[in-house]
């Protein structure tokens, strides 16, 4: 399946992306949740007092982008650019966030694997001159419910597969100076895998054979195993969807059991009613940056490989009859 | 549970162990296998208990009508307009999700899962205007059990025309 030449294209080598800070916003839902007290700012009101859901994504990228901005004890005019996307069509929430900053703006889709793919393009920009760079990723339960399912207060029942897309926005400040600081040390895209799912419901399934073609190109590439790492963490595979990659990568001959996590299955508390965990761009967003990152600052996880993953699809597509493609890109960080 | 989804060789056994290569061939397979299944009895039961209740209360505001002096079909008619106008007013405050969540098919057979199916994507998109918002989207849910209905009825009262006639 790994193609000779595809295995020899080059891991992007980074020495020049420093991680300033990170910040978070959550919603109600996921603040009480397993990561419960560790985001920077929690909604008691998911529509923080905007008229419409919308507007209130919206707000919370506004307030991310500057929480982290003022954590990191900068100024808007320290940061040279701003990578970022949602999930929402043409990626208003971002785009129309960053109305407030003057900062170069490159807005970002890859589904749910945004905040990877936006710190390997931040530290390629940082490899290239810039001096900082903010990454910032998140979705709505809300507005993304209306745009790929169904109305809110529509009575249906979910199924058992599901996930429940998180609310919340998470951000972080890169700089190209050197310093004692957590970096990111190498970046690498995958390639878009469809193993023919057609259920909208079943996310985890489509995306895990794209994390571990991801993964086990990474480790093939770089001849290194899954033990030379403190945590492999994916974004947003849910319960089901870490079983599978569980399974898949043993079949490639590499056992991941013990020092795998899923920040989507690992959010929520099981009567929570969230199934499957959580999906969507907020999750590795929120998962590294509120617990991730102060664990490589306290120096308990010294090496880690986030994997973003994100399902292609859109409800166009998908009432058409396709099949979810995804895609999982992957960042080595280390202390 | 046992049904075949392709001609490949199934990759995992019913205690969860792999016994073969999963490939993209066999992978749906897989995942069929590996899924939680839904609780059908669990559901059936629930959906069963609350899909009667609403047709008891449907048969209560039947039987309060005929006693105020209405007619048998006018009676029917105001039972079913006022299960729609409470499903509204549930609909709004949030709470028939909640049992739709619950119910299932228990709430969405019966005339109350079709207002539900109006009402919530009128309230979802009341915040894109009246007219693009409100007017456009409300029947988003809905719409296809009206066209399909109007179609079969069609249908049906040619054939009886043809038949039965």
């Amino acid at each position: 399946m790994l193609d000779r030449y595809y295995l020899e294209n080059r891991i992007l080598n980074f020495d020049k992306s420093y991680i300033v800070e990170g910040y978070t916003i959550a919603g109600p839902k996921e603040n009480d949740g397993r990561l419960h007290a560790t985001f920077d700012m929690a909604l008691k009101d998911d529509m923080f007092g905007q008229t419409t859901f919308e507007r209130a994504e919206r707000k919370m990228f506004e307030h991310c982008i500057s929480g982290a901005i003022s954590k990191a004890n900068m100024q808007t005019r320290d940061i040279d650019y701003i990578l970022g996307g949602d999930i929402l069509n043409q990626n208003v929430s971002a785009s129309y966030a960053c109305r407030k900053f003057h900062c170069g703006y490159v807005g970002l889709y890859n589904a749910c694997a945004t905040y990877v793919e936006s710190l390997i393009v931040a530290s390629s920009l940082l490899q290239s001159g810039a001096r900082t760079a903010l990454c910032v990723s998140g979705s709505h339960f809300s507005t993304v419910e209306r745009q790929y399912r169904y109305p809110l207060e529509l009575g249906v029942l979910r199924s058992p597969m599901t996930q429940w897309t998180v609310t919340g926005v998470g951000a972080t400040v890169l700089q190209s100076e050197k310093d004692d600081l957590p970096k990111v040390t190498r970046g690498m895209f995958g390639r878009v895998i469809d193993y023919g799912i057609m259920d909208i419901n079943n996310m985890g399934a489509a995306m895990a054979p794209a994390a571990c073609d991801t993964l086990v190109t990474y480790f093939e590439r770089t001849n290194t195993k899954p033990s030379d790492y403190d945590l492999i963490v994916t974004g947003d595979l849910g319960k089901l969807g870490k079983d599978i990659l569980i399974d898949l990568m043993s079949q490639k001959g590499y056992d991941v059991s013990d020092n795998y996590a899923d920040c989507g299955a690992m959010l929520f508390f099981d009567d929570q009613k969230t199934y499957q965990g959580g999906s969507g761009p907020a999750c590795s967003a929120l998962g590294f940056n509120a617990l991730f990152l102060s664990n490589i600052r306290q120096g308990n996880i010294k090496k880690m490989l986030l994997v973003g993953t994100g399902a292609l699809m859109s409800s166009t597509v998908q009432f058409q009859g396709d099949s979810i493609a995804a895609v999982a890109h992957l960042v080595e960080i280390s202390r | 549970m046992t049904k075949k989804l392709s001609n490949q060789q199934n990759p995992i056994s019913p205690d969860g162990k792999l016994t073969a290569k999963i490939t993209k061939d066999n992978y749906k397979q897989y995942v069929f296998e590996k899924s939680p299944k839904s609780a059908h009895a669990k559901n059936m039961f629930w959906a069963f208990v609350i899909g009667g209740l609403i047709c008891v209360i449907g048969q209560i505001f039947i039987e309060i009508y005929s006693l105020l002096g209405f007619s048998n079909a006018d009676s029917s008619g105001l039972a079913s307009a006022t299960l729609v106008v409470i499903t509204a007013i549930l609909t709004g405050f949030g709470v028939f999700d909640q049992i739709g969540r619950f119910a299932g098919a228990g709430s969405t057979i019966p005339i109350t899962g079709f207002a539900n199916a109006v009402v919530a994507p009128a309230l979802e998109f009341k915040a894109e205007g009246l007219i693009y918002g409100l007017g456009a989207k409300m029947f988003v849910v809905a719409g296809p059990v009206v066209v399909n209905g109007v179609f079969v009825s069609v249908i049906i009262a040619l054939l009886t025309l043809l038949i039965g006639g």
